[in-house]
């Protein structure tokens, strides 16, 4: 992060000095480069997807074991793939320009480490697979978004691939097939687990359980809306529909396409509208949560439901990285073995 | 005994302690400010770089810079003079502290005083101005953003300073101070960046 937002920050700055000292970095008539411009956004852009993408990661890493009733598969290789997706994502940023026309050394150097970014992205979702491999799974709502989140992010990342080849990206570049990826990382992976947070976390903030009927409600309608409208979307963009504009000429088999897309709006519509739902009825009448509703590890759930205001009346001594397990379980502690 | 009260009495026992001790908040924050300012200096220099030899009308870097030398040997004379203060301060000497410390603010005074006179040359005598081509946009975005990190840097040394001549200095302080010197480190290494990059690669 350090890294990734001081580029938008310095190009920024230089496009005030354009606008208002009559400066020419990006001044064609001057001499300037908007290309320049786009490379300046696009460092901080692609790493800003990843630093997007990171907490939905550790909602994951949170979420999965606790609902396989497992320990974290591999947890040493998770966080050299999280290190190496860090520093790799700052090397990507030009496969969003590859129609501007760049040297083929340049394509290829970006294709190359695009493709790179994509192996230790796989190690993760190998090892959140290896999590629940055998794992005593319980299908709580939290854990059904994590699972889709998984398929999806999978998908997200196929269709990522596809476009880091530079030949097909200029058939597809600014198509529906290119909203149809990113929205399956923002929607598909990072909203799928922010929604598995709160149905995780809301019982300890508040105090009161989430109705796991209205959780499910919830989760299947904005599941089906979801792969309505970008499953769909993907089709729409390799048929030619461009993005960023809001009609087309009828009758070149983008009707119905776009017809499927728009109803899937209203099933997610709907699900989010049972979220909400959901959380006023239960902060006003829901089920205790008690301290630890979900049986976790983590030390979150030794303290009452919600929180006290401090933090811990003495500092807890933390061994191992389930602390709690150690706490519940004196005779088989985690930190004999890590 | 539940997990909660567990915690909350203190009786949590998860097995043996190491010590861990960990750095010290006002070096983790300078190396990142560092890092962060690296990243942002970097942009600008690149921008420089793209656009040598890009102008579209003069006036031109060899027809109007000169290498800055004095000015330059100056300000990488004020890294060791920090350095003779640092040590100066942990050693408990604030008398030889405030007479190093004085010359680094003088050394750091004598840069942006060769700035500005520099910059006054180019804009009345050679009417370079940041509008007038890529070479002036570029040349006082980024010389400026350094000029900008050296007054920075030159108030916050004049402010130890006043503080050191009202007697308020002493070794406690060393840490704290350090960590500026660090910054001001900092500033010269990008001015050697700034130097070779405009005075010798751009002319």
């Amino acid at each position: 992060m350090c890294v990734a937002l001081p580029p938008l920050s310095a190009a920024q700055i230089m496009l005030l000095l354009d606008r208002f000292l009559g400066a020419h970095f990006f001044d064609t008539q001057a001499g300037g480069s908007a290309i320049l411009w786009q490379h300046f956004f696009w460092i901080f852009g692609h790493p800003e997807v990843y630093i997007l993408v990171f907490p939905a990661f550790a909602f994951a890493n949170e979420i999965i074991p606790v609902f396989s009733r497992k320990v974290i598969f591999g947890y040493s290789v998770m966080v050299a793939a999280s290190c190496a997706i860090a520093i790799i994502s700052l090397s990507v940023w030009a496969h969003h320009m590859f129609s501007v026309g760049m040297a083929p050394a340049g394509n290829a150097f970006f294709a190359a480490s695009t493709m790179l970014v994509s192996v230790p992205t796989g190690i993760k979702i190998f090892n959140w697979i290896g999590t629940m491999w055998g794992g005593k799974i319980r299908f709580r709502v939290p854990m059904l978004f994590s699972v889709a989140f998984l398929v999806q992010f999978l998908i997200a990342g196929l269709t990522g691939i596809m476009l880091g080849v530079a030949p097909f990206d200029w058939q597809l570049t600014d198509t529906y097939f290119v909203v149809a990826h990113f929205h399956y990382v923002l929607i598909g992976a990072i909203i799928f687990m922010i929604f598995a947070a709160i149905y995780y976390w809301f019982p300890k903030a508040t105090g009161k359980m989430l109705s796991e009927r209205l959780g499910k409600w919830h989760f299947w309608l904005f599941l089906i809306g979801f792969h309505m409208t970008f499953d769909t979307m993907h089709f729409a963009g390799m048929r030619g529909m461009p993005r960023r504009i809001y009609t087309y000429q009828p009758g070149r088999g983008l009707d119905t396409l776009n017809l499927i897309e728009s109803v899937g709006v209203i099933f997610q519509a709907a699900g989010v509208l049972i979220l909400l739902i959901n959380v006023i009825r239960s902060i006003r009448s829901g089920e205790p949560a008690g301290d630890d509703p979900w049986d976790a590890w983590t030390l979150e759930w030794s303290t009452s439901s919600p929180p006290p205001e401090y933090n811990f009346a003495t500092l807890p001594v933390v061994r191992s990285r389930r602390p709690l397990w150690d706490l519940k379980h004196p005779e088989d502690p985690d930190w004999k073995y890590e | 005994m539940s997990a909660a009260s567990a915690i909350s009495t203190g009786a949590m026992n998860l097995g043996p302690v190491e010590p861990t001790t960990l750095p010290s908040r006002g070096r983790v924050g300078i190396v990142i400010l560092i890092l962060t300012e690296t990243v942002f200096f970097s942009i600008f220099v690149a921008a420089y770089v793209f656009y040598i030899g890009k102008s579209l009308n003069g006036p031109m870097p060899k027809d109007v810079l000169a290498p800055p030398i004095l000015n330059t040997i100056c300000l990488l004379s004020s890294s060791i003079t920090i350095v003779l203060a640092m040590r100066a301060l942990q050693a408990g000497s604030i008398r030889s502290f405030g007479i190093w410390w004085l010359a680094t603010l003088a050394l750091g005074g004598e840069f942006m005083v060769g700035t500005a006179m520099e910059w006054h040359r180019l804009i009345y005598t050679e009417h370079l101005t940041i509008r007038t081509n890529l070479f002036g946009t570029t040349y006082y975005s980024l010389v400026g953003l350094h000029a900008l990190h050296v007054t920075i840097g030159l108030i916050l040394i004049l402010l130890v300073m006043v503080f050191t001549m009202l007697g308020y200095m002493d070794r406690r302080h060393a840490e704290r101070t350090d960590v500026l010197s660090w910054y001001w480190h900092f500033v010269d290494a990008v001015w050697v960046v700034v130097f070779i990059t405009v005075y010798i690669i751009g002319r």
